[in-house]
């Protein structure tokens, strides 16, 4: 997951979708994220490399709809909708994640263990 | 002229007063304020009579309370006060022949300078007076325009005769080893000056009987222009130049490493001398010889635990280097704990001092509680039976003191301070203290700390120092000189060094851009 500033990124992801959950006047997702580029990178546990400068997944509000489509914990986001989540400042983040006329979000996300899952998987023979 | 520095007073700063000094040199170089100032006479300071206190301020000798003396010297040098031993008798008369000298070549530069300076005031006069008793009746009529140059000559001479009086009036504070460049720069000026305008006068004017006066008006008034520039520039060399901050001086003393750092301009050795020891009698503490040495029980068990023997060697011409590396290295080898006497020794010195000095206050305020000052309206309230007796402060100080004193006398032995307060002086100063209504703590602060040598110093003495240098001590200031002031038992040792050149940016900072983050990880709940 580190990179290389310049360069463009590889890495493997999962597409999570979203809906929306209505409560009241607003439009809750159930989690929560920090990082940006405008905050202390230094400070993130779940990055492996401290320059990285990326949202994350900080919690994850128990039953609520980012847990029960698949959002983990230390989740990297990449995308939100299309729109570029690696170089952001946390008000663009949230406020891409909390757009008032979008009902769902449809999320590329990556974490370590995706990568392993599917280097193992080249490396022996196809899991069922 | 030899190197020897006699220093006995000089001065070259524009911004202290020295009317306060007892001797008074005539410095003028162009202007002497009237006839009468050479009638004043002039006060000798630096003869050292031999009824002085041996101990005076400077140079203490043979003082020191060290108890092994009896045990490690053979020849008992100075033991009590009133005695005069050997070396006390030989600087005595050895400043006795020193001092005679100094008479006759001190006033020869400030004589030649008067001399000069009156002759130069009296030129425009001279020129402006000549043609009127000598050739009154061809001498054409010159009207207002000669009454106009009159007025502007007096008014210049008078600003001349102001100006002089205040810069070069003042007596000097020092005597110099070699001449003074800018000054003898400065008299030669004027005189080639005086001379050369004389010289025109005498053949254009006095010759050729001109009968222009007002030419020669203008004439006289030229000079007085000249003589007023003159006196600018030696404004400026003598006064100014050396303000701006360029050197930094290192003053190191060298008996108990007493140091402080100068700013000082662009001089020459010898008037940097003089300043460096103008700050030495405010800055440094008084030089106190009974504090220096290591107790001698500390340093003499070094070298004595081994004997050389010589086995069996015919020639002993390296004998005595070969006897004294072994012992040296044998002692290095040896487990050496004379650190540890000395660490315990000081602490148990300071400890010392602390507890008589808790003495000596506690003593103190309790003295001072004795005495209060008298209200005139508390005449009337004080009860007929015990009439409270009116004491002046000399009596008051008497009367406080005996309490007081043995406690002070045992911190000054402590301390070692003794030989510089008195009991006269002591209570001097409680009287002193106490008519300005000073605290115990107040009064206590010319004992508890030594203060700068100006303090013990006898202002009416001139000081010797001699001026030890490589160089000759004409030349300017440079970077990584070195000078040294030698008194009699103790010189300073001056280090010179340029200040850095300072390379000066400048970068301005919008006081909008003043913009602030938080260095936290912020988590939103989204």
């Amino acid at each position: 997951m580190s990179f290389v500033p310049g360069m463009p990124v590889s890495v493997v992801v999962e597409r999570i979708e979203i809906k929306k959950l209505c409560q009241g006047d607003n439009l809750i997702l159930g989690f929560s994220i920090g990082g940006g580029i405008d905050q202390d990178p230094g400070q993130n546990p779940f990055s492996e490399d401290k320059s990285d400068k990326g949202i994350y997944v900080t919690r994850i509000t128990p039953g609520g709809p980012a847990q029960d489509a698949g959002l983990r914990m230390g989740d990297k986001i990449m995308q939100v909708n299309g729109w570029d989540m690696t170089v952001v400042t946390h008000d663009q983040a949230r406020k891409r994640l909390t757009k008032k006329n979008e009902c769902v979000v449809r999320l590329l996300v990556t974490r370590k263990s995706l990568e392993q899952a599917v280097k193992h998987s080249m490396g022996s023979c196809q899991r069922p | 002229m030899d190197n020897e520095s006699t220093y006995s007073g000089y001065s070259y700063k524009s911004s202290h007063s020295r009317s306060s000094r007892k001797h008074r040199e005539r410095r003028d170089r162009h202007r002497s304020k009237s006839r009468d100032i050479t009638l004043r006479g002039d006060k000798s300071v630096s003869i050292q009579a031999p009824g002085e206190p041996l101990m005076d301020a400077e140079s203490t000798r043979g003082d020191d309370r060290d108890d092994n003396w009896g045990e490690t010297t053979t020849v008992v040098t100075g033991t009590s006060v009133d005695s005069i031993s050997n070396d006390d008798l030989t600087r005595i008369s050895k400043d006795l022949e020193d001092s005679s000298p100094l008479e006759c070549r001190r006033y020869l530069s400030p004589a030649l300078g008067a001399v000069l300076g009156l002759f130069a005031l009296v030129t425009p006069l001279a020129f402006l007076a000549l043609p009127q008793l000598l050739w009154r009746d061809t001498l054409e009529p010159c009207g207002t325009p000669c009454e106009g140059l009159y007025i502007s000559l007096a008014f210049k001479l008078l600003i001349l005769l102001i100006s002089t009086w205040a810069l070069f009036l003042r007596p000097p504070r020092a005597t110099l080893p070699r001449f003074f460049i800018f000054r003898c720069l400065l008299l030669a000026l004027v005189f080639l000056f005086v001379a050369s305008y004389w010289l025109f006068y005498g053949v254009r004017v006095l010759d050729s009987r001109e009968t222009d006066y007002r030419g020669i008006v203008g004439y006289a008034a030229s000079l007085v222009d000249a003589l007023l520039f003159i006196q600018y520039l030696a404004l400026v060399l003598l006064e100014v130049r050396h303000l701006r901050p360029a050197f930094c001086l290192k003053v190191v003393r060298t008996t108990d490493g007493a140091s402080h750092f100068y700013n000082v301009g662009y001089l020459s050795i010898q008037r940097a001398a003089v300043w460096v020891l103008d700050q030495y009698y405010s800055d440094f503490p008084v030089y106190n010889p009974a504090l220096l040495n290591l107790p001698k029980s500390i340093l003499s068990k070094k070298m004595s635990a081994f004997k050389i023997y010589n086995l069996g060697e015919e020639n002993s011409t390296n004998n005595s280097t070969g006897q004294s590396r072994s012992m040296v290295a044998a002692a290095a080898r040896r487990r050496d704990n004379s650190h540890n006497e000395y660490y315990y020794e000081e602490a148990e010195v300071e400890r010392r001092v602390r507890k008589r000095k808790a003495r000596l206050v506690v003593a103190v305020e309790e003295a001072f509680t004795h005495i209060k000052r008298h209200q005139d309206e508390d005449a009337t309230v004080s009860s007929p039976k015990h009439p409270r007796e009116v004491m002046d402060p000399r009596e008051a100080a008497q009367a406080i003191f005996a309490p007081m004193a043995r406690a002070m006398q045992k911190y000054l032995r402590a301390t070692r301070q003794q030989s510089y307060h008195s009991m006269e002086s002591i209570i001097n100063h409680l009287q002193f203290c106490i008519s300005h209504n000073m605290t115990p703590k107040a009064f206590l602060e010319r004992y508890l700390s030594p203060g700068p040598t100006l303090q013990y110093l006898d202002t009416s003495r001139g000081r010797q120092w001699t001026l030890v240098s490589e160089e000759p001590v004409t030349a300017s200031l440079r970077q990584g000189q070195v000078f040294s002031l030698r008194r009699l038992d103790f010189s300073l040792v001056v280090t010179v060094t340029t200040l850095p050149f300072l390379h000066l940016g400048e970068e301005f900072i919008d006081p909008k851009s003043h913009k602030f983050v938080m260095k936290l990880q912020s988590e939103t709940s989204v």
